[in-house]
């Protein structure tokens, strides 16, 4: 699924009532299928920018194009199912909803779109995540590099077309990082997902054959 | 997963403070249960008891009272009837049946209320439609010194066909016993009625027991006074010297039978069934105010009295209950709304990340309104059967004092709706974190 973003902007109110610019990006691309890494500082925008692609922010102007759809156009109802049903997330602070197990983070996942949540589907992408045998586990009952890979199996969950993923491997030892990267990779080559994963780190970067750098085309980042 | 899952998932990860807040509906929802099942099994007794008659006849005075004394015997009777007056009624043309009733003695054993009356009595219908059922082998009153009791007095003074017992005249601890004994003939089946905690004798033989009957001058002239006439010296001095032969007071007449004299005679109470159907209550009020103008007796409407003491006393006691319990729920809400809505900071993120997976503002809000109300439900489910859990404990206490039968699994038509207005209390406390749900900023929260 393509992505464009054409003059999108993106300010913050400070609490002196000041504004803070953080987004400003002219154009950006992504391809169907494509694996692209958005390289940024910490505080560059990188999250907000995510948070912009996937209607969960509104930028101030400017389109933002998934799959021909301007995401402003939609009403938020066909916004929220679209972000369920079309777009995978990944958190770099994982985001598992501590209450529910591997296997019910994964079908909370595709709670919110149309489909009816498959229990058989969830438990295979926990199996190729690796984690055919912690179904049951809590989270905190898991390493921090299992739960991203339940994170990874839930972003799935619903079979998206384009794949957010925000510093995935930021939180887990290296072993961790590279297999979570496999796994991303794999699974949006096997699946044609497109993917923008955004990162500070370059040893992460090295692995894309596509690597964007923020102040490249964030014409504010420079002022950030 | 659906809503009702997650909203699940989420109170049982606020396991106690769920709990705690759901035991506090329950409470509510227990008390609310038995004041209604009490209540319903109240009302029933009081409206249907005074069925099988139209009027209950007895001396002037309070006409409450007498309702209370003949139909629940409950409270001191009033004053007596002289029996002419009991059989000069019974000729009345539009009396179907008259019934009469002697009260006034207890039994030695329990201090059951001992009724004298005829065995027509159990011919009546005790509430409509039901008539009196007697053990096999049990038989209504047909001889003068048998007994017939109901089924708490059977039970709790453990006794038997065939066993005998003595009157008290007065109360249980403190009266004087007669020496008559009374044969048990037949035991009633349950009633749910104050029939249940009721010792009748037959009328012949109450009126035989010693100290019953009046002298017979005193009879004569209280009879004379009564009725308003004039009376006799010289034929009353004749009468007692002919009564002087058999001397009645004073020695034991059970085992031997010999008549009273009806001047000797009073009844406590006469229960009317009049004649006719359609013009029956026309009747009845005819003949009722026709009592009252001959300043005699007076006929009091049962209905009438009872549904007086429902409307001023019980039913102020029972629409206070249910204020209170009302209130209790209404506390209890409050609790649910408090816990909530003390919970949503701390989840505001949960929320975010559900947002950000795709789940909609409404999805938001049902899940935080579905928590409210499943927290309600559960709370008042449990308290239905806890409330059902309390009568049948408290039932068989009960019974054991009043006579009311209770069957603890019978539902009172208000619960069928206690469960919806619950709903509605749920989601109004549910509303307001419901909304902070909806209007979670998912970009900043995840950003925290």
């Amino acid at each position: 699924m393509s992505l464009l973003l054409e003059n999108v902007k993106k300010c913050y109110k400070e609490p002196d009532g000041s504004t803070l610019p953080i987004l400003d990006i002219e154009r950006f691309e992504l391809k169907e299928n494509e694996q692209v890494v958005l390289i940024g500082e910490s505080g560059s925008g990188k999250s907000t920018l995510l948070n912009v692609i996937a209607g969960i922010t509104a930028a101030d102007s400017g389109k933002v194009t998934i799959a021909g759809t301007e995401i402003a156009s939609m009403a938020e109802v066909v916004r929220d199912r679209f972000r369920a049903e079309r777009i995978g997330f990944v958190f770099q602070t994982f985001n598992l909803l501590p209450a529910f197990s591997a296997l019910e983070n994964v079908l909370l996942g595709m709670s919110f779109s149309r489909k009816k949540p498959n229990r058989d589907r969830a438990k295979e992408l926990l199996a190729l995540v690796g984690l055919e045998h912690r179904l049951h586990h809590l989270p905190k009952q898991m390493s921090v590099g299992e739960q991203q890979r339940v994170a990874v199996a839930r972003a799935l969950a619903n079979q998206p077309k384009l794949l957010l993923a925000d510093e995935p491997t930021a939180n887990v030892d290296l072993a961790n990082q590279e297999t979570i990267l496999h796994l991303l990779r794999d699974a949006c080559a096997q699946n044609q997902i497109s993917m923008l994963l955004v990162t500070h780190s370059q040893e992460v970067a090295k692995q894309f054959d596509r690597v964007e750098t923020l102040t490249e085309f964030n014409k504010v980042h420079a002022k950030v | 997963m659906n809503t009702l899952t997650i909203a699940w998932k989420s109170i049982r990860q606020r396991r106690l403070a769920s709990l705690l807040t759901a035991l506090s509906v329950a409470l509510g929802v227990t008390l609310m249960v038995s004041v209604l099942v009490i209540n319903s099994v109240i009302d029933r007794m009081f409206n249907q008891t005074a069925s099988g008659y139209d009027l209950v006849v007895g001396a002037q005075g309070s006409k409450l009272q007498l309702v209370l004394s003949t139909v629940f015997r409950v409270g001191a009777p009033i004053e007596n009837l002289p029996y002419r007056y009991y059989t000069e009624l019974k000729k009345d043309p539009r009396v179907e049946e008259a019934i009469p009733f002697a009260i006034g003695d207890v039994t030695q054993t329990g201090g059951f209320p001992i009724v004298g009356t005829i065995p027509r009595y159990f011919a009546l219908e005790y509430v409509p439609g039901r008539h009196f059922r007697i053990n096999k082998d049990g038989k209504f009153l047909p001889g003068t010194w048998d007994a017939v009791i109901g089924s708490v007095v059977a039970k709790q003074n453990n006794w038997k066909m065939g066993d005998e017992f003595q009157l008290i005249h007065g109360s249980a601890e403190m009266g004087h016993v007669h020496d008559e004994k009374f044969k048990i003939v037949g035991i009633l089946a349950p009633t749910g009625t104050p029939n249940d905690r009721t010792v009748f004798v037959n009328l012949r033989g109450f009126y035989q027991v010693s100290g019953h009957e009046k002298p017979l001058d005193e009879a004569l002239r209280r009879e004379a006074a009564f009725f308003g006439e004039k009376i006799d010296e010289e034929k009353l001095k004749a009468l007692m010297k002919e009564n002087a032969a058999h001397d009645h007071s004073g020695h034991d007449h059970s085992g031997h039978d010999h008549e009273v004299p009806d001047a000797q005679k009073e009844v406590t109470a006469i229960l009317v069934q009049m004649k006719g159907d359609r013009l029956r209550g026309f009747t009845t009020i005819k003949f009722q105010s026709e009592l009252q103008e001959a300043n005699q007796a007076m006929a009091v409407n049962p209905i009438q009295q009872i549904s007086w003491l429902m409307t001023n006393i019980v039913g102020n006691i029972r629409t206070m209950l249910v204020v209170l319990t009302s209130l209790i729920i209404l506390v209890s809400g409050v609790s649910i709304f408090v816990s909530i809505y003390n919970s949503m900071s701390d989840r505001k993120r949960e929320i975010a990340i559900m947002r950000a997976l795709g789940a909609g503002r409404t999805a938001v809000f049902t899940i935080i309104l579905s928590e409210s109300v499943l927290l309600c439900l559960g709370g008042g489910i449990l308290g239905i059967i806890l409330g059902h859990g309390l009568v049948c404990i408290a039932a068989p206490i009960i019974e054991a004092r009043s006579g009311l039968l209770i069957n603890p699994f019978a539902f009172s038509s208000v619960e069928l709706i206690l469960l919806p207005i619950l709903v509605v209390l749920a989601s109004l406390v549910g509303f307001i974190p419901a909304m902070t749900a909806y209007r979670t900023d998912v970009a900043s929260t995840l950003s925290d």
